[in-house]
């Protein structure tokens, strides 16, 4: 039996795990995908909010700041890329002042460090040339930032299981039933019992809630599609631009990337099924077209990829944590929309701190803090990089020519702790595939050594786990009698 | 640091024959730098035959063409290194640079390879023939899922004909350009079901020889003025919905068509891969997305020179040799020069004759062999392409330095039936020469010949257009 | 132009348009026909498009590209073209055969791993080599 099982390997889950694995318990993490970080974490604005959105009292608010200042030690810890490159709101309209008075007000009132409003133009202009010529002011967020989500998701979780927190992947939660002494939880792999559970299960949060709670949850997937463009756009601004919101609705934002692309984003559409991760015409349109509202001159024939992504909307409106009433030892993370990533870190910290008090738990003498990522030989100074070629000559060979990423990164992506076991597990954790080209150049040979190193064969290797395979067999076995047949007819009659 | 005459970023058709060209205009220390295990590059997955016509008279798969170059690269004992990255150029700061090159402004590429990890080289001349890269998805804006079983016609090109691997039995193509048209043939042929190829534009992007033999051998259609709407499947692609398209490349309502399919291939265009030459600060063409170059089809970096796909996407390989062994002769003729005058920085006597306020004038050249060609700073006369000509290469040509024949390549923005290329001086039409059609798949050429410019006024252009009559 | 048509100045009872597949020209080739032989080909810019036109409305051929397996060698697959063109109706033929074809390395470029595929005559030889 364990103490302590997590529903949901995203990053809430993972910073849940990682801040438990201090204590003397033994957890498990079940995750439906092959993978971590597949759902929500995955796709979204890559944002750590300074914290002047929400209203001031509320879980949001108070997480968001709190986990934004965590920040800083996190990324130190678990070395995964964070910039604190500040952010701005837009108000281009000098008759919508009281708007952005107004959110200053709140971020005061939410203890946000450094808050300021600037309508000096040309201090605005040095800090960000392409802004609006329609700017009136500018509410600038100097504690704002961005951070790689994968590899901060990923980070948290190999860093857990370092500490001892047990992982199994494909293992979607069918039923929960509550038990005297705890819960019984039933998967597609079996049934496990626990003392406790963390709910992070991201959309389906209300799902497993309301499996053991009579107090529902309802949460509702709104979908917000992105544009990411090239390398060469990723410097048309150096902080994170957000319009004003008003009448527009909340308005898309433009930002770098820690990785220096430029990303703009998100629209909201609520949808019905919560896998419909797809990006529509319309969505994608309106991406284009208010990222403009703000920023000017986007070279938006740029954009390499667009994507969508679900947040999980409780019609709460406010986060759901906490034990649930009605179901003692079962604890929520539920409705982590924005500012769900910002706030991640302090929702762990949270999290964690009351579920080990529930179990008496004692912290651990030895925990590991630290965790170093893949190394990049790019990153490396000279000494350095030469030397780690020299021991290992597949870092001197690169896979993905857009980004730089050498065979020993890809290597190591799968052998290590939690590796990858995906072309897109391999794209999260190295950013092959990640670049301009969107994999057209390596992902042959990043499947030639999926196969390689996990001993299996071409075919069985897929973008993201499941059905989603890549190729069939031998070219020369596919034999499709139907397809055949039309055109040697045709050419037969020639 | 390790030193070279010569650099050339890219072993496949235009490095190698770059290679062979400038070995035999005399050049000893050369360099080729090549990213994949073997010399040839994109040649070596493209299995079908159509290259080699012009070159060697004979009618060559892929493979064969490269393995020609490849031979006489062996043969003349050029130098190449395989599995090497270039990750920079850059102009090398110091002057005195060393004994080899004496007075010449070096270029530092930076390159990395799993037997010598992290390498610079310092030479005279680079030769870019980086190759091109194919638009991705992400840049056409296709909406939908994002599931496996989409890939760029040249991925699967690699995977069925280098690996043997087929990446799906239901097809959709999206793009008919080249390897478009060719990967329906070759999917159909190794067993799968091509069930469409559509085509945004209302004409086709391929050479018709290729709409001939590998979409009406196979009964295969073509939707022209169509694309992809939506994409179906969350794991694996399940289905595509194509739809008609008006003018200006928007879908039309109530012209949807639905596939079951599990593939899509993408081919929609090539673009040439010139991110080093940006780092260089070399000025490129924004139609090509090519280095701009003059007629010795050096860039606006002294010493360095481009040719092949990452100048300007070629239709036939032939055309890329030809160019690669100009720009191999050029590059020689910039690193004898070099030698024999080893004083002067091209820049700074530009500079000071501009402080003079006098022109920095060359001797005229003395026989007119082409090899008087390499100089740096004299005047060009830009070229200018109009009127259904949507660029030239080169962009630019030296009245004075120029060969006895120039070669000016260039592509059309539309389909065109009995119209005229002309070429104009000022007002002095030049070329007049009637094409029965001309489309946006086939390269055109114009031969300038340097006696049309014995007497050029100054700030005269070149232009070169289409005309009814 | 139409000297080897033995058939001139027959009476045309058809037309057919074809697109000339000899090298990237691509010339729009017209075939007069008369009792289902060709009596005059036009549009043609080389001898190559005549030969072509002519074969085209006849007996047309296609050179046959595809890949082959290969054992023991550095990659599982060499490319192959046959050696001349095959009749476009023995193309599925022709691969069933090229399909069923596994060759051991090494390989030679022109190495012939088939002869006489599906009886056209023509072979299937090896466009590249493999250790």
């Amino acid at each position: 039996m364990f103490d302590t099982v997590i529903i949901g390997a995203g990053v809430t889950g993972a910073a849940v795990a990682r801040e438990l694995s201090r204590y003397q318990l033994k957890v498990c993490v079940l995750e439906r995908e092959e993978d971590v970080c597949c759902g929500t974490s995955k796709a979204n604005s890559a944002i750590i909010h300074a914290g002047f959105d929400a209203k001031p009292g509320t879980w949001k608010a108070k997480l968001n700041v709190a986990g934004n200042r965590l920040m800083d030690q996190w990324s130190r810890e678990l070395d995964f890329p964070f910039v604190r490159n500040g952010s701005m709101v837009v108000c281009t309209d000098a008759g919508k002042m009281e708007r952005l008075e107004a959110l200053y007000q709140q971020g005061l009132a939410n203890q946000v460090p450094g808050l300021e409003i600037i309508t000096d133009k040309k201090r605005l202009r040095e800090m960000e040339p392409n802004l609006s010529d329609q700017t009136a002011a500018v509410l600038w967020a100097p504690t704002g930032g961005i951070v790689c989500p994968f590899l901060y998701n990923i980070a948290a979780a190999e860093n857990a299981a370092k500490n001892g927190v047990e992982f199994r992947f494909r293992s979607e939660v069918t039923g929960i039933i509550k038990k005297e002494w705890g819960y019984e939880i039933a998967t597609k792999e079996g049934l496990i019992t626990t003392r406790t559970v963390v709910n992070a299960a991201g959309l389906y949060a209300d799902v497993l809630h309301n499996m053991v709670s009579e107090r529902k949850l309802q949460i509702t997937p709104r979908r917000g599609s992105y544009c990411l463009l090239d390398k060469t756009a990723g410097t048309h601004v150096n902080s994170t631009i957000f319009m004003l919101p008003g009448e527009y609705g909340k308005g898309v934002l433009v930002t770098p990337t820690v990785h220096g692309n430029l990303l703009m984003g998100p629209t909201a559409v609520d949808v019905k099924d919560k896998e419909a991760i797809n990006t529509t015409a319309e969505e994608l349109a309106e991406v284009l077209e208010k990222s403009s509202m703000a920023v000017k001159d986007i070279p938006k024939r740029q954009v390499i990829t667009s994507f969508a992504g679900l947040r999980a909307h409780e019609v709460g409106r406010d986060f759901v944590l906490g034990e649930a009433e009605d179901a003692k030892g079962f604890w929520d993370c539920a409705g982590i929309e924005s500012p769900g990533l910002s706030a991640s870190a302090a929702i762990g910290c949270l999290m964690a701190g009351w579920v080990a008090d529930s179990l008496h738990a004692k912290k651990k003498e030895h925990f590991h803090s630290k965790r170093r990522g893949i190394v990049h030989p790019f990153e490396l100074p000279e000494e350095q990089r030469q030397e780690l070629v020299s021991q290992n000559p597949a870092y001197g060979v690169i896979v993905c020519r857009c980004e730089m990423v050498t065979e020993g990164e890809i290597r190591e992506a799968i052998r290590r702790p939690l590796g990858a076991r995906s072309l897109d597990g391999i794209k999260r954790r190295t950013r092959a595939g990640m670049g301009r080209c969107q994999a057209g150049f390596c992902s042959p040979r990043v499947m030639e050594l999926l196969a390689e190193e996990l001993g299996i064969e071409l075919t069985q290797v897929t973008k993201s786990g499941g059905k989603s395979m890549l190729v069939y067999s031998d070219a020369a076995q596919v034999h499709l009698p139907e397809a055949n047949l039309k055109w040697a007819d045709v050419l037969n009659e020639g | 640091m390790r030193k070279a005459e010569l650099v050339i970023i890219g072993g496949g058709p235009a490095g190698m024959a770059a290679a062979v060209s400038a070995r035999q205009n005399g050049i000893e220390n050369i360099v080729i730098l090549e990213r994949d295990h073997v010399l040839g590059g994109i040649l070596n997955q493209c299995i079908h035959n159509g290259f080699g016509l012009h070159t060697f008279q004979e009618e060559l798969t892929g493979p064969e063409y490269a393995d020609r170059y490849e031979q006489k690269v062996k043969e003349l004992e050029i130098e190449y290194q395989l599995e090497t990255m270039v990750t920079d150029i850059s102009e090398g700061t110091d002057q005195k640079a060393s004994d080899l090159l004496p007075g010449v402004r070096c270029i530092h590429v930076s390159a990395v390879n799993r037997t010598y990890g992290f390498f610079q080289i310092e030479t005279k001349a680079v030769i870019l023939a980086m190759g091109c890269r194919e638009r991705p998805r992400g840049a056409l804006n296709i909406p939908g899922y994002r599931p496996a079983g989409i890939y760029s016609a040249g991925t699967a090109q690699r995977l069925i004909n280098v690996m043997g691997y087929m990446p799906g039995k239901r097809v959709v193509i999206l793009g008919s350009g080249d390897i478009g048209l060719i990967m329906a043939r070759r999917m159909t042929l190794e067993g799968a079901k091509v069930l469409a190829v559509a085509e945004l534009m209302p004409y086709s992007g391929g050479l018709k020889r290729n709409i001939v033999q590998c979409l009406e051998d196979y009964d295969i259609p073509l939707l022209l003025s169509h694309t992809v709407v939506n994409i179906r499947g969350k794991e694996r692609v399940e289905g595509i919905t194509l739809a008609k398209v008006d003018e200006k490349g928007r879908p039309l309502p109530g012209t949807q068509i639905e596939y079951e399919c599990d593939t899509l291939l993408l081919s929609c265009g090539l673009l040439p891969e010139n991110e080093l030459s940006k780092t260089a600060g070399v000025a490129l063409q924004q139609i090509t997305g090519g280095p701009a170059v003059n007629d010795r089809l050096e860039t606006s970096i002294p010493g360095m020179f481009a040719c092949g796909n990452v100048l300007h996407v070629h239709d036939l390989v032939d055309y890329v040799s030809e160019e690669a062994s100009l720009a191999g002769k050029y590059a020689a003729c910039y690193i004898q020069k070099a030698k024999e005058e080893p004083v002067e920085d091209g820049t700074k006597a530009k500079e000071r004759a501009a402080e003079d306020g006098t022109e920095a004038k060359e001797e005229p050249a003395k026989d007119g062999t082409e090899l008087e060609a390499a100089v740096t700073d004299d005047t060009e006369l830009q070229i200018q392409p109009e009127n259904g000509v949507r660029y030239t290469v080169p962009c630019s040509i030296s009245p004075d330095k120029m060969a006895d024949q120039v070669v000016v390549r260039f592509r059309v923005g539309g389909v065109y039936q009995d119209r005229y290329i002309s070429v104009y001086l000022g007002e002095q039409r030049l070329l007049h020469a009637k094409r029965r059609i001309l489309t946006p798949g086939k390269m055109e050429q114009v031969i300038l010949k340097k006696s049309f410019f014995q007497s050029v006024k100054p700030d005269e252009a070149i232009r070169i257009d289409l005309e009814e009559e | 132009m139409a000297e080897q048509l033995e058939n001139h100045g027959k009476s045309v009872e058809e037309k057919r348009e074809l697109t000339c597949i000899g090298c990237p020209l691509g010339c729009p080739l017209t075939v007069e026909l008369s009792g289902g032989t060709p009596v005059r080909v036009m549009g043609n810019t080389c001898k190559k498009g005549e030969e072509y036109a002519i074969k085209e409305v006849t007996n047309p051929e296609r050179i046959l590209t595809s890949i082959v397996r290969v054992t023991g060698g550095s990659g599982a697959v060499i490319s192959v073209k046959t050696t001349a063109g095959v009749p476009k109706g023995c193309i599925p033929q022709c691969m069933k055969e090229i399909h069923a074809c596994t060759v051991k390395a090494p390989v030679r470029i022109g190495d012939i791993l088939i002869k006489n595929i599906a009886g056209t005559s023509a072979d299937v030889a090896a466009t590249r080599a493999m250790e």
